[in-house]
């Protein structure tokens, strides 16, 4: 049963995914004094490239065809450790927060491989920037991370999650600087705006596009959809460790219903934010990424420190 | 029977070495098996015909070979069965050899610790030896003589063992010093080329001052304590000064060999040059023989460890894991690149080690337990995969004639098998999931995060930190191999050579490195199998073990509580196929859509040629402008300009060289300072006898004076 609940809810996670980001599309546009594709579109394009006939480069290897499908189950694996809308999951006891986080790093070896599968200097170019920006990013991740596990005293997401809501609504500064360092991180992470555009296929600013230029047909329709898995697990990441209020700690349909509708408003919320900021500001140039990625990184530093000197029970 | 495997380990790999002196014996041996065969069997003929067919002239040195190899992989199979059954059996075996000093035979023990660190060496010795035949066909007797090769390198294998085995600090240096020299030779194998016979040089020296210390380590305890067996040094009751003075003594010793920043300068220089055989074991077994020799003088003979003491290994631990794979990321040089990059794994496990000593000296013996696991796991993962790239790196030479990756590209399709093991290789040193690399790290990770329990606020702010970098290192080293990986295999060739290789026929060549790719992911689903041998070493030298490492069962790894952290590999890979093959099977199934193969789209500009590919210089731009201050780079771009007022560019020239801080900032100064002492020396050596007797009578007379 609780195995039952876990899948469906990894299933949950996978199938709204494009919602999200449908829903911040909208949000954009409507911003942006522009006439917002409907709410489903992402859905269609998913399954208008399905349909179409891949067409890959004679110079491919087997790891640029395998690649696709790797960095989309890496991708729902760290999916399914994430409570969406409920906690105490034994999805999340066999994988805790460090290994989502080598989920993430699985995925993106593997698509920093395929940029430099075909030998064109796009490839490359994304490969690169790709791993730098998440190899300033990753220790950032990690330290907020690390803030809120020791406070928790577990890495295990779920139990990090219950304690959250045990404690009740307590205003810690380590949480507020290690929420801060989150976003900034997730930002980076899942290349939105200021650090990467996601809309833009222009050669000097391109990261992910990048990498991802040369798949066409359902290859590129599995990068395009982890891509917003991977935007929504960030989402839900932020939503449910430092907001849990609302996810089911019991597994009858009632709670269920109500932590589902939780998130769906707590998401829904978060991307009207990510709209506005992403309307607002400008993107940076690459070399000025790594102060972004420091400053979140400090932030995250400072939050652990705060937990140490302010926090901690002696 | 388990001491008489392990004998029979270090006897064999004794006796590879011998038999590859044989290599120009082949007339002796011949009268030697007539003078046999008429003596004593004539009947059987089978036996006959079969030797003296070996012993013709052209088959000869083949098997030869092939029997020194066999030799030398028995001798690893002993190992692995010795350090198996100390392991599992849990005791502790002494004995002694009349071998030594008259006054002090060899004292032989054999426990946990040692059995663990046999384990690595037997696996990787027969690895190597799978490998060594096909790879030593190559050179060419007259010029890189079988004999010196194989006596060294049996006298290598025999010097890792026997310092294992050492119980007392006599024969632990015999055996340390055979295992420096032997290896020397095998770095100065191909001596023909100067800058060879420099780095091995380097390294005889650097050896060799790490002897030194390692030494005058050993002579701290024994001042204190009544003999030199590792026994009577246990008992040595130092002052908390004395036991601090002989700790930096041996972390000079065994940093020194291990390759720790800023003393790691030798490995980059020695590791390329040896054969890649060769720089598997160094790299994947010596390496950790210093450290086990670090661990043995530490937990073992000092015994109270100093919460200080993890506070030097963790930084020292930091800085080398950092230093090691920001140096790694800008080598152009495969076999110089996996140096490097030992020295950032180096760098991890010492890192852990630290963290272990601290818990351990703040009366949290079960997290130092934890660290300790963590330590050695990831000595021991570190053995099989960097064995694995270094032997993988030893066939892309092979076939390709190239260690610069910016001459590789391609390869991929040209040796697939090859490919899949070095991907394997790749993705568990990046540690990723699944792999054996990850399981390590993670451990690592959780040691860090049990940081609450300690007192001290400076140590609790300084462990988080430590751990921050560990994930920057991860995440560097992912880069790296993603570097490594795209640009040797992936893309297209970028030179003849790569682009006329093949596959490698001889099978035992990928055999070896199939071996230990196998052992990578093996472990890396079920890690239980290792933590359970390293709990048993723990339990024997720190006394304590992991709580409950089975809480979960036998799938979950918890290794602090099931409510803290679990890990269950074999239920994530079953995860991992069924969601690939979900999408896999469900994507496929109309054939509207089957695959079709065009030419390079490449946002239709055409005209791709394999120089337009991203090279090492251009992939670790980003990392070589952020990270600016830890390189010393020289960076040169010329111009050749022609036409009118020199407007046109013909040709750009660019130079790049990226050099470690270490040279002109550590060694130059001590360089000179020792040439400037001996020129102040070379001046009372005025070359005229009568001021030579003259200095011999004045010491006469001193010496008289004193004795008087």
């Amino acid at each position: 049963m609780n195995w039952l609940i876990a899948i469906l809810q990894t299933t949950l996670f996978v199938v709204l995914a494009p919602l999200l980001a449908g829903w911040l599309k909208m949000c954009k546009c409507h911003l942006q004094n522009r006439k917002a594709p409907s709410l489903l579109q992402p859905y269609r394009d998913l399954l208008k490239l399905t349909h179409k006939q891949p067409v890959v480069s004679e110079q491919a290897s087997w790891l640029f065809i395998a690649a696709p499908y790797l960095i989309f189950s890496a991708t729902v694996l760290a999916a399914s450790v994430v409570p969406l809308i409920a906690v105490n999951l034994p999805t999340s006891a066999s994988a805790d927060v460090i290994v989502m986080v080598g989920f993430f790093a699985f995925a993106r070896f593997f698509l920093a491989l395929a940029g430099l599968d075909i030998g064109t200097a796009f490839g490359g170019m994304g490969s690169s920037r790709e791993m730098t920006i998440s190899s300033l990013a990753e220790p950032a991740m990690l330290m907020a991370i690390f803030t809120l596990t020791m406070t928790a005293s577990t890495t295990n997401l779920s139990g990090a999650i219950a304690h959250v809501l045990n404690e009740g609504l307590i205003l810690r500064p380590s949480f507020v600087f290690a929420l801060f360092a989150l976003i900034l991180v997730a930002i980076a992470e899942t290349g939105r705006i200021p650090v990467d555009n996601p809309a833009t296929h222009l050669e000097l600013t391109m990261i992910h596009e990048a990498m991802i230029l040369e798949y066409s047909g359902r290859h590129l329709a599995l990068i395009e959809w982890a891509s917003q898995l991977k935007l929504m697990l960030y989402g839900v990441l932020i939503a449910n460790i430092f907001l849990p209020w609302g996810i089911a700690e019991t597994f009858d349909a009632k709670d269920l219903g109500y932590g589902l509708l939780a998130i769906i408003g707590k998401l829904a919320l978060l991307a009207i934010f990510l709209a506005i900021a992403e309307t607002l500001v400008a993107k940076m140039r690459l070399f000025r990424v790594q102060e972004y990625l420091s400053f979140a990184y400090l932030l995250g530093l400072l939050g652990m420190l705060s937990h140490i000197i302010l926090e901690a029970s002696r | 029977m388990i001491l008489l495997s392990a004998y029979c380990a270090v006897l064999l790999s004794f006796a590879s070495g011998l038999l590859a002196l044989m290599m120009h014996q082949r007339q002796t041996l011949s009268a030697i098996s007539e003078y046999g065969f008429n003596k004593l069997f004539t009947r059987n003929v089978h036996c006959r015909s079969w030797i003296n067919k070996n012993l013709e002239e052209r088959r000869f040195p083949v098997f030869l070979k092939q029997a020194v190899f066999v030799l030398l992989g028995l001798s690893g199979v002993f190992a692995v069965i010795a350090g198996l059954a100390v392991l599992l059996g849990k005791g502790v075996i002494t004995d002694q050899i009349a071998l030594g000093l008259p006054w002090l035979p060899w004292h032989i023990r054999f426990d946990g610790l040692s059995g663990f660190f046999f384990l690595i060496i037997g696996i990787a010795v027969c690895a190597v030896s799978l490998y060594g035949p096909g790879y030593v066909r190559t050179y060419k007797e007259n010029e890189h003589p079988f004999a010196a090769l194989g006596l060294f390198t049996g006298l290598f294998v025999t010097g890792m063992l026997l310092v294992l085995l050492a119980d007392d600090a006599f024969m632990f240096m015999i055996a340390w010093e055979l295992m420096s020299v032997a290896s020397y030779f095998l770095v100065a194998f191909q001596h023909e080329n100067p800058a060879n016979r420099r780095a091995a040089f380097l390294y005889l020296l650097m050896a060799e001052v790490g002897a030194l210390s390692i030494i005058l380590g050993f002579g701290v305890l024994a001042s204190f304590s009544t003999g030199f067996t590792f026994d009577a040094l246990r008992e040595a009751n130092l002052s908390s000064t004395w036991a601090s003075i002989a700790f930096v003594l041996a972390l000079l010793g065994f940093g020194m060999k291990a390759g720790i920043v800023p003393v790691h300068v030798w490995l980059p220089e020695a590791h390329p040059v040896a054969p890649s055989h060769i720089s598997a074991l160094m790299s994947g077994v010596m390496l950790k023989v210093a450290l086990y020799g670090l661990i043995r003088f530490c937990f073992d003979l000092l015994g109270d460890v100093q919460w200080q003491w993890g506070v030097v290994l963790l930084i020292l631990g930091t800085v080398s894991a950092l230093g090691g794979i920001l140096y790694a990321l800008m080598q152009p040089n495969l076999k110089r690149l996996l140096a490097y990059s030992s020295v950032e794994n180096i760098g991890i496990i010492f890192m852990v080690l630290g963290l272990s000593m601290i818990f351990m000296a703040n009366g949290h013996p079960q997290l130092a337990a934890l660290g300790f696991l963590a330590a050695l796991f990831h000595a021991f993962n570190h053995a099989l995969f960097k064995n694995l790239l270094f032997l993988g790196a030893g066939i892309i030479h092979h076939q390709t004639h190239e260690l610069n990756i910016d001459m590789m590209g391609g390869l991929i399709k040209k040796m697939p098998q090859t490919s899949a093991l070095f991907l394997v290789g790749c993705m568990s040193i990046s540690s990723l999931p699944l792999f054996n690399g990850f399981v390590s790290e993670w451990l690592a990770f959780q040691t860090a995060l049990q940081v609450d329990v300690l007192d001290n606020g400076v140590l609790r702010s300084l462990i988080p930190v430590a751990a921050a970098a560990l994930a920057l290192t991860a995440a560097l080293a992912a880069a790296c191999f993603v570097k490594v990986f795209g640009l040797i295999f992936l893309g297209q060739a970028r030179s003849r050579n790569s682009e006329k290789a093949h596959e490698v026929r001889d099978k035992g060549m990928l055999a070896g490195p199939a071996l230990l790719a196998g052992l990578c992911f093996f472990i890396g689903i079920f890690p239980g199998v290792i933590i359970h041998l390293i709990n048993n070493v723990s339990g024997q030298l720190l006394e304590h073990t992991l709580p409950n490492d089975s809480a979960l069962g036998w799938l979950w790894l918890a290794p602090v509580s099931a409510e803290q952290a679990s890990y269950s590999p074999p239920l994530v890979l079953i995860g991992a196929l069924l969601a690939a093959g979900v999408c896999y099977w469900y994507l496929r199934r109309s054939p509207l859509t089957v695959m079709r193969r065009a030419e390079t789209w490449d946002c239709g500009f055409g005209g791709l040629t394999p120089r337009m590919q991203y090279t090492s210089s251009s992939f670790t731009m980003p990392f070589r402008r952020i990270f600016a201050k830890t390189w010393i780079i020289d960076e040169q771009i010329k111009k050749d300009l022609q036409g009118a007022m020199d407007q046109d560019v013909a040709a750009v020239h660019y130079q790049l060289h990226i050099q470690d801080h270490s040279w002109p900032r550590l060694y130059q100064p001590i360089a000179q300072g020792v040439n400037n002492l001996a020129r102040q020396v070379g001046r009372i050596q005025t070359g005229n006898i009568r001021t030579y007797l003259g200095y011999s009578f004045a010491t006469l007379v001193l010496l008289l004076w004193v004795i008087s």
